[in-house]
């Protein structure tokens, strides 16, 4: 009776829980759903890292390739995300050019990296002028079930803080690149950006870590990236209906609370590859 | 019919603006914005046809196209049209005109800074030209913060490439709550607040601006 009553007024049954503070699947307002990380999971890619924030499931790949700086910095290396939402992940994805929450979403990663100084880009430089590494950072859903933003921030932070590049030189006589494969190093990561989404329901309710059926059916979609201290990073609400000062301040101190346990979760999977091998 | 206004509050420093309506004869409605150098000019078309893989049955569809001033729309585009559009959504009464469609056109005539707000802007005035229902109005600000934590609204291209955060912000003119926030940079929680209640100060003036804009043009019909 319950599945015939969700599927014909979705928005109604969910309000019927929501006004007992919890939702279908049983989790408070305030709960984010269980999460997993992996890292090393591709061994042919020079980092990488899989989360699974509940059904959501999120891998991301890093290739570092060699070019020559831009003209406009050329003291500094390239990181180019990109965020793919194949037709695998979810039906509501057709085959085909990215679709425009693809788009947004590798603009709004190439935006947080850039916020939080997540790397140096100098440090990318191997030598002024003439060459850099570019890290190819391509994060792929194969399972979107909502709050995919947050996923694709830890994910990220993960894969780049398992990324090993391999020494270059440069030959003062042939003038070309020698790359050692032997010798590798971890890149600097200086902060830790972690991100939370909140869906706003009725103008009124706000859920954290909102589920694909729940973001559908809210009227307002917020993501708040913060970094270890307590500095924002990006207040992404693309729009919908309005949120008060207060309801705001309120996401942001979740969210801070938010990065204190990813910050620990990430630290505990890079500590336990270190021990494993 | 043009408008032009010139402010200057100690608080919230808008550069001078101004709009035009009605000035492209296909589209339903259309407008420019102007802030500072900044220009946007703003064509609707709708309510109308929808392709059958696009239409909702309760809704209108919104589509918002943002042609840059050279080239091809890239992913920075995408980014912005979904923030116009998502806000135009909250604000037109889609369910009066199900299984249509109401597409927003902005064209960037010149980018000065402040590019996103001024979109918002022109698409809000070209919504009114169009006469779509809505059911409260929007504008839009950005506050940068330099380096050394003064906060700037309506920064030029070169306020903004010295800043160290931007923040745009889309008011609404009932409540004046944030309707739209897309940031970048680091900042503080207090910078935050500050930011938003000097956007919301100065969206005083831009309300004010689209009410003496309609008043003076329906004045004259008779």
């Amino acid at each position: 009776m319950a599945a015939g009553f969700k599927t014909a007024e979705p928005l109604e049954y969910h309000r019927s829980f929501l006004k007992e503070n919890c939702r279908p699947d049983g989790r408070e307002l305030g709960e984010f759903r269980p999460t997993t990380l992996n890292i090393s999971s591709i061994a042919t890619a020079d980092g990488s890292a899989l989360v699974k924030i509940g059904n959501t499931t999120v891998i991301c790949g890093i290739k570092a390739e060699l070019t020559t700086p831009p003209n406009d910095a050329p003291n500094k290396g390239y990181i180019v995300p990109n965020v793919d939402l194949p037709p695998l992940c979810s039906s509501r994805f057709r085959p085909g050019p990215p679709g425009e929450q693809a788009q947004a979403a590798s603009q709004f990663i190439a935006d947080v990296i850039e916020s939080s100084h997540l790397i140096n880009t100098e440090e990318l430089c191997i030598e002024k002028a003439k060459l850099c590494w570019v890290l190819y950072c391509d994060i792929m859903c194969l399972d979107y079930d909502g709050n995919l933003l947050d996923a694709c921030v830890v994910v990220l932070l993960a894969a780049l803080k398992n990324a090993q590049l391999p020494q270059v030189t440069i030959n003062k006589e042939t003038d070309l690149a020698e790359v050692d494969i032997q010798k590798k190093r971890p890149l600097k990561i200086n902060r830790h950006p972690v991100g939370s989404s909140f869906a706003v329901f009725d103008d009124s309710i706000i859920i954290v870590d909102p589920t694909a059926e729940e973001e559908s059916l809210s009227t307002a979609l917020l993501t708040v990236v913060t970094d270890e201290d307590d500095r924002l990073c990006a207040i992404h609400k693309p729009g919908g209906t309005s949120l008060s000062g207060e309801k705001l301040q309120h996401c942001i101190n979740r969210a801070i609370t938010r990065n204190k346990e990813i910050s620990k979760l990430v630290d505990k999977v890079i500590k336990s590859m270190k021990t494993a091998k | 019919m043009r408008t032009m206004m010139e402010l200057d509050q100690s608080c919230s420093v808008l550069r001078e603006y101004g709009s035009e309506q009605s000035l492209i004869s296909k589209p339903d409605g259309s407008s420019t914005f102007v802030q500072g150098d900044t220009s946007i000019l703003a064509g609707v078309y709708g309510p109308a046809e929808v392709k059958v893989s696009k239409e909702i049955y309760d809704r209108a569809t919104v589509e918002v196209l943002i042609q840059p001033k050279m080239g091809l729309p890239g992913v920075r585009e995408r980014a912005r049209e979904q923030c116009v559009r998502e806000t135009c959504e909250a604000a037109l009464l889609l369910t009066l005109h199900p299984r249509s469609s109401v597409t927003v056109i902005l064209q960037v005539i010149h980018d000065d800074g402040s590019l996103l707000s001024c979109c918002l802007n022109a698409a809000c005035m070209a919504l009114m030209d169009a006469g779509l229902p809505m059911n409260h109005l929007f504008c839009s600000v950005t506050c940068a913060i330099s380096k050394e934590g003064q906060i700037i609204t309506d920064p030029t291209a070169r306020q903004e490439k010295e800043s160290r955060a931007l923040l745009t912000f889309a008011i609404d003119s009932v409540e004046r709550n944030v309707l739209m926030s897309s940031t970048t940079g680091s900042f503080s929680v207090q910078e935050l607040q500050q930011c938003i209640a000097i956007s919301q100060k100065a969206s005083e003036q831009i309300f004010q601006f689209y009410r003496d804009s309609v008043k003076r043009r329906y004045s004259k019909i008779k």
